[in-house]
């Protein structure tokens, strides 16, 4: 009975994973510019990390691949973060400029009028 | 000498959760890699230069908990942006670093990495400048939550969350 649980409970994170990792994806085609890519790419690599892993986990029970796993978690969540600040910096630098809206306050919805990044 | 104890011993925990065989000629063999590597530190003049109290804390469990779920809570934003992305609003922004050790700038500045919606692009003395996905991203941070969070953690006398 609790083996069945812990069971559904590590497919629910597996699935939730696999389906941030494909929600990232897609957001980095969709997004304009560099850094709302970057955004997007935060996705795949906490949400989709963290509930795969923590699944996988689950599956493997009290082992030591579990404590391996969460290890690998652990420094994923250390080197994730400078790696994305090693891209934008190195964006930055070369002078890629951000595409920031202005605060307007009544924010005109139209998307189509955002110059194009092509 | 401290530091040489500690780092030893964190380095054969490691070795034996990672390796899961224990033959002599293997243990034999760990131990001789955990000594390479404390003469290698040792050589390299890291060993105890970047120590602080904050890393052996009880906080740091709780801290981490709290920013798991914070990382749960901004994917979440974030993927309904993803889905409709009409709705971003990109916009740099600056926020105050009121914390005094290294230890606790990075912190902050990887945390707000690490939650997606705000990269952090420039860490100061004083400030970090962050580019945010959307207003209340962007306003998320300018309150200033975990700011605080990263305070109580490093234990300086300012107000407790």
């Amino acid at each position: 009975m609790a083996e069945s649980v812990v069971d559904i409970l590590s497919w629910i994170l597996l699935l939730a994973g696999g389906a941030a990792g494909v929600i990232g994806g897609i957001g980095l085609l969709r997004f304009p510019d560099f850094y709302t890519r970057l955004h997007a790419a935060g996705v795949t690599e906490t949400l989709c990390a963290l509930a795969i892993l923590l699944g996988l986990a689950l599956q493997s029970g009290l082992s030591l691949v579990t404590v391996k796993l969460i290890m690998i978690l652990l420094f994923l969540l250390f080197t994730a973060p400078t790696a994305t600040h090693a891209l934008a910096r190195a964006a930055m630098v070369d002078g890629v400029e951000p595409e920031v809206e202005e605060e307007e306050e009544e924010s005109e919805s139209t998307p189509g009028e955002r110059p194009s990044n092509t | 000498m401290r530091y040489i104890i500690s780092l030893t011993l964190v380095l054969a925990a490691l070795w034996l959760a990672v390796s899961g065989v224990y033959k002599p000629l293997i243990l034999m063999l760990g131990a001789g890699s955990v000594a390479l590597v404390v003469w290698l530190s040792l050589r390299m003049e890291v060993v105890g230069v970047e120590h602080n109290p904050v890393l052996f804390s009880w906080r740091l469990p709780l801290y981490w908990l709290w920013l798991v779920w914070q990382i749960v809570v901004t994917n979440i934003n974030v993927a309904r942006l993803i889905l409709s992305p009409g709705r971003i609003h990109p916009r740099m922004l600056s926020v105050p670093v009121p914390h005094k050790t290294a230890v606790a700038k990075v912190a902050y500045a990887n945390s707000v990495t690490l939650t997606p919606g705000t990269v952090s692009l420039l860490l100061t003395e004083k400030e970090l400048t962050v580019h945010a996905l959307d207003i209340g991203s962007a306003r998320e941070l300018e309150a200033g939550t975990m700011a605080e969070r990263i305070a109580w953690l490093e234990g300086s006398p300012t107000e407790q969350p």
